[in-house]
C-alpha cells in the first residue's frame, strides 16, 4: 500500500474530548482509528482486498486500509487492517451491573480462608445418582481445573474430597458425615427426563431427615442448572455455564463467613 | 566422552537414570503380574473385535464385561476366544456378536488344550500384527521417497469438534508448513471407560477420538502430504482409561505421535495408578511396535506448579518415563520427553534460566525427539505480547535442538486456534528456526556462570527427590504426595475395579511380538 507514512489527510472533525460522544483513539483525539485483522473465505487478489474493504466500510470505518494481506491456504486470505471508525458511543449513560458476592482468584481465597476462618475449608463433591459424568465435578475440583481456572485440589486451605460419579445420595450423606464436610458439591449433567430435577431434590430431602441441611453449604452445578433453579430447589448456590472453581471457592468461604457470625 | 556445554557431570546423570531405573523395575515387578479391562478390551481389538450395539457400547467392552462377571476375566480375554474359536469354528467377531445376542456364553464352554486355543486365534492375531507393520512401512517408504520436516517439527493442534471441520483445518496447516497435526481430544474423553465409535462431528473443546476419526484424518493427511512432498505426522492422546485401546487403534490406522504418559493420568486425572501403569506399558508396547513417537505430559506439572521452583520435578518425571519406557521396549528415538517453557516474565534472566534448563534436557536425553511446549500459563490475551514469548520459545527450541515444537499461539487463552493465529505461529517459528539455525553451535557457556549454575542445581536436585522415590517405591511416594505434592492412594482414583492379577491360561501374545520389536 503506498499511501506513504506521514497523514495529510485534513482532519475535519473537533479535537475535544466529548464524553457523550467518545470514539477509537488513535493519535489525535476523535480520529476513530482502529487495527482490526480477519479471514475472509475467498482466494487471494485484488477482490479480496475490495471485498475487505468494503466489508470494513459496512462495519462503519471510513478510510478502510488493508496493510497486509496473505492467503493461508487455497481459498482463505488474511487481511490486517486499518480504519477510522464512524460510530461513537455516550460514555456517561452507561451502566453495567455489578455481580452481588466477588470473585477471588485462588490465591485471595486461600487467603481470605486463613484470615477469617483460619482452618481449612472440607468440600466434598460427588456426580449423584445415575450420572457417569464427570466432567463438571472434575473441572471444579480437580488439580488441573479446567479453562486456565485451577481446581480446588489446588487451593491450600481447601480439603477437596471428589468421591467421582454415580454415588448414591445415602452414600454421599454418609461420606459427608464421616469427613465432617462443610459444603457439599453436586454436579448434574445428564438432564433426561428431568432426572437431574428428582435427584437433587432428593438430596435436599434425606439432608433434611438427616437434620443435616443447615448444617452445610449446599451448592450443585452443571451446564443446565443455575442459580435461580438452585434455589427453587432449596440449594444455597448453584453454578451453570461459565462458572469455575474460582466462583464455587470464593461463594464457599464468603458464606462460611456470614454463616459463623 | 560426552561433552556439556553447561559443566554437567555426567556421573551424576548416570546416578540419576540408576535410580529411575531402580524405580522402573520395582513398577515392573507389579505390572508384570497384572492386566485390566482396558488390556482386554485392546486384545479383543487386536483380534478385530470392533463395533457398536444398538446402545453404542463397544463389542469389546460387553465381551470384557460378561468375562469379567462370570468371574473369568483372571484367564483373559484371548484364552477364552481362542477356545470358542476351536469349540464353535466362528471368528472372534461372530463370537462377541453371539455373546451380545445371547447365542453363546464362551465361559461355559469346555476348556481346550492351551496351545489348540493359541493356534487358532494365530490368523487373527497375525493379520494385525501384519497391518501395523505394514502402516510402518507405508510411513517410513513415504519420508524414503519424499521428505519430512527438519527437526524441530511443527507441532500444531485442531479442535473444531467435527472431524470433517478438523480436516479442512489440518489439511490448511499442513500446507502452512506444519509437520504433526493433533486432533485434540473432547473435554472428558480420558476417564470414559470405552471408546466411542465412529466418525463424530460434536464435541467440546475437541472432538472424540475414534478409530473411524482416526482413519478420517490419515487420509485427509496423507492426500496433503502427496501435494506437499512431505510427511504430515498424526498425533491422538493415548491417555486415560483406554490408554492401550487408543493406542492399538491408532496403530492399526497409521498414527505417528500419541500423548502418552506413565503418571499423567493418576496425578492430574485421579486415575488409580495400579490401572494406569499396567495400562501405559502394555500401551507403549503397541507404540513402540507401530514407530509411534510417544508425548510425555511434564509440561502439567507446570501449568500448576512454578517452573523455576518445580524445573527438578519435571527432570525427575522425564527420567522415570524414560526408564518405563525402556522397560516397554521403547527406543530412544521414540520418546518425546516433555517439558514446557512456563517461566514467569516477569522473573529476571528468566529466558536464561529457560535456555539452562532446555539444553540440560538435551544433553540428559541426546538421543529422544524432545517435546517443548508453548507458554500458556502467562498467556494473557496481550496477543502482542504472546507473539514475543511465543518467539523467545522458538528461539530456545531451535537453540537447544528440540525434536517437537507445540507452536505457542498469540491466542492462548482466549480462544481455540483460529486458522490465522496458526499461520502467525508457523511463520514466526519458520523465521527464528531459520534466522538462529546454528546458535547453538556457535554459542558456548559461561563457565560458572548462571547457567551451568542452575543446569546444575536441578540435576541436583532431582537426585534427591529420585532417591526418596526409590526409597519408598513409586506408588508410596505418590500416596505421600511426594510427586508434585499431589497425594494419590493406591486403593483408590478411577478405574481400580477394572485391575485384576492373571491366573493360568493367561495369554497376551502380543507382548512378545511386539515389544522390542519392529
Amino acid at each position: 500500500m503506498s499511501t506513504g507514512l506521514y497523514s495529510t489527510d485534513k482532519k475535519e472533525f473537533s479535537n475535544e474530548l466529548n464524553l457523550k460522544e467518545i470514539k477509537p483513539y488513535g493519535d489525535t483525539m476523535n480520529d476513530g482509528k482502529t487495527q482490526l485483522s480477519f479471514t475472509l473465505p475467498v482466494q487471494c487478489g485484488d477482490e479480496a482486498i475490495e471485498a475487505a474493504k468494503q466489508l470494513m466500510k459496512k462495519m462503519g470505518f471510513e478510510n478502510p486500509q488493508v496493510v497486509f494481506y496473505k492467503e493461508l491456504t487455497k481459498g482463505f486470505t488474511f487481511f490486517n487492517c486499518y480504519g477510522s471508525c464512524t460510530h461513537n458511543i455516550d460514555f456517561t449513560t452507561i451502566v453495567v451491573p455489578k455481580v452481588d458476592s466477588t470473585v477471588m482468584s485462588m490465591t485471595e481465597t486461600d487467603e481470605y480462608i486463613k484470615q477469617n476462618i483460619g482452618r481449612k475449608l472440607v468440600v466434598v463433591g460427588a456426580s449423584t445418582g445415575t450420572d457417569a459424568h464427570t466432567v463438571g465435578i472434575d473441572a471444579i475440583m480437580n488439580m488441573k481445573g479446567f479453562a486456565g481456572h485451577y481446581g480446588l485440589e489446588r487451593y491450600d486451605m481447601i480439603e477437596a474430597i471428589n468421591l467421582g460419579s454415580q454415588v448414591l445420595n445415602e452414600d454421599f450423606i454418609a461420606k459427608a458425615i464421616e469427613l465432617k464436610a462443610d459444603c457439599l458439591l453436586v454436579s448434574q449433567t445428564v438432564t433426561q427426563k428431568d432426572v437431574h430435577i428428582k435427584n437433587l431434590i432428593e438430596l435436599v430431602e434425606m439432608l433434611e431427615a438427616e437434620g443435616l441441611r443447615d448444617k452445610v453449604i449446599l451448592c450443585c452445578g452443571g451446564p443446565r442448572l443455575n442459580h435461580e433453579l438452585a434455589k427453587e430447589l432449596g440449594y444455597d448456590a448453584g453454578f451453570g455455564m461459565n462458572t469455575y472453581a474460582d466462583n464455587v471457592a470464593s461463594y464457599m468461604a464468603e458464606e462460611f463467613v456470614k454463616r459463623m457470625k | 566422552m560426552r561433552e556439556s556445554k553447561l559443566g554437567l557431570d555426567f556421573e551424576k546423570v548416570d546416578y540419576a537414570k540408576q535410580l529411575a531405573k531402580n524405580i522402573s523395575n520395582d513398577v515392573q515387578t507389579f505390572v508384570d503380574s497384572y492386566s485390566t479391562v482396558a488390556v482386554e478390551r485392546t486384545l479383543c481389538r487386536l483380534v478385530g473385535i470392533d463395533g457398536v450395539d444398538s446402545n453404542e457400547a463397544p463389542l469389546p467392552n460387553i465381551l470384557v464385561d460378561f468375562i469379567k462377571d462370570k468371574g473369568m476375566l483372571k484367564h483373559g480375554v484371548l484364552f477364552l476366544i481362542g477356545n470358542a474359536i476351536v469349540a464353535t469354528g466362528l471368528s472372534p467377531q461372530e463370537i462377541a456378536e453371539k455373546t451380545i445376542s445371547n447365542e453363546l456364553d464362551i465361559t461355559t464352554l469346555a476348556l481346550c488344550d492351551e496351545a489348540k486355543a493359541h493356534k487358532a486365534l494365530q490368523p487373527y492375531i497375525d493379520k494385525s500384527i501384519e497391518r501395523i507393520a505394514g502402516n510402518r512401512n507405508k510411513r517410513e517408504n513415504f519420508i524414503a521417497n519424499n521428505s519430512e520436516g527438519a527437526k524441530p517439527y511443527l507441532y500444531v493442534i485442531v479442535a473444531t469438534g467435527n472431524i470433517y471441520e478438523d480436516v479442512i483445518q489440518a489439511q490448511a496447516a499442513a500446507r502452512q508448513g506444519s509437520d504433526i497435526i493433533a486432533v485434540i481430544r473432547t473435554t472428558g474423553q480420558s476417564l470414559l471407560d470405552y471408546v466411542p465409535y465412529g466418525a463424530t462431528t460434536e464435541g467440546f473443546g475437541g472432538t472424540f477420538a475414534t478409530q473411524e476419526n482416526f482413519r478420517i484424518m490419515r487420509k485427509a493427511l496423507d492426500e496433503v502430504g502427496e501435494e506437499v512432498g512431505r510427511y504430515i505426522r498424526l498425533c491422538n492422546y493415548c491417555s486415560g482409561l483406554c490408554m492401550p485401546e487408543i493406542a492399538a487403534m491408532g496403530a492399526l490406522e497409521g498414527l505417528d505421535v500419541m500423548l502418552n504418559d506413565a503418571l499423567y493420568g493418576i496425578l492430574f486425572r485421579d486415575i488409580n495408578m495400579q490401572r494406569t501403569l499396567v495400562d501405559q506399558y502394555f500401551s507403549r508396547i503397541i507404540n513402540s511396535f507401530a514407530g509411534v513417537i510417544i508425548n510425555t505430559g511434564e509440561d502439567n506439572y507446570l501449568t500448576t506448579a512454578d517452573a523455576f521452583e518445580e524445573a527438578h520435578t519435571v527432570l525427575a518425571s522425564d527420567l522415570i518415563n524414560e526408564q518405563l519406557a525402556f522397560a516397554a521396549g521403547l527406543p530412544e528415538e521414540q520418546m518425546g520427553l516433555g517439558h514446557a517453557f512456563e517461566m514467569d516474565p516477569e522473573l529476571e534472566n528468566g529466558f536464561l534460566y529457560e535456555l539452562a534448563q532446555a539444553q540440560m534436557t538435551r544433553e540428559i536425553f541426546p538421543n529422544a525427539p524432545l517435546k517443548y511446549m508453548p507458554p500458556t500459563k502467562f498467556m494473557t490475551g496481550n496477543i502482542f505480547r504472546g507473539q514475543i514469548q511465543n518467539a523467545l520459545f522458538n528461539a530456545i527450541s531451535i537453540w537447544t535442538g528440540q525434536g517437537l515444537q507445540l507452536l505457542g499461539m498469540l491466542t492462548e487463552a482466549v480462544h481455540t486456534p483460529f486458522m490465522s493465529d496458526r499461520y502467525l505461529a508457523i511463520e514466526n517459528a519458520k523465521y527464528i528456526f531459520s534466522n538462529m539455525k546454528s546458535i547453538g553451535d556457535e554459542v558456548e557457556f559461561k563457565k560458572g556462570g548462571m547457567m551451568q549454575k542452575r543446569a546444575q542445581s536441578v540435576l541436583d536436585d532431582s537426585i534427591a527427590l529420585l532417591k526418596r522415590i526409590d526409597e519408598e517405591s513409586l506408588f508410596d511416594a505418590i500416596e505421600k504426595g511426594i510427586f508434585a505434592d499431589i497425594k494419590r492412594p493406591k486403593d483408590g482414583g478411577k478405574g481400580l475395579a477394572g485391575v485384576f492379577e492373571k491366573d493360568e491360561h493367561y495369554y497376551n501374545p502380543f507382548i512378545d511380538l511386539m515389544k522390542g520389536k519392529r
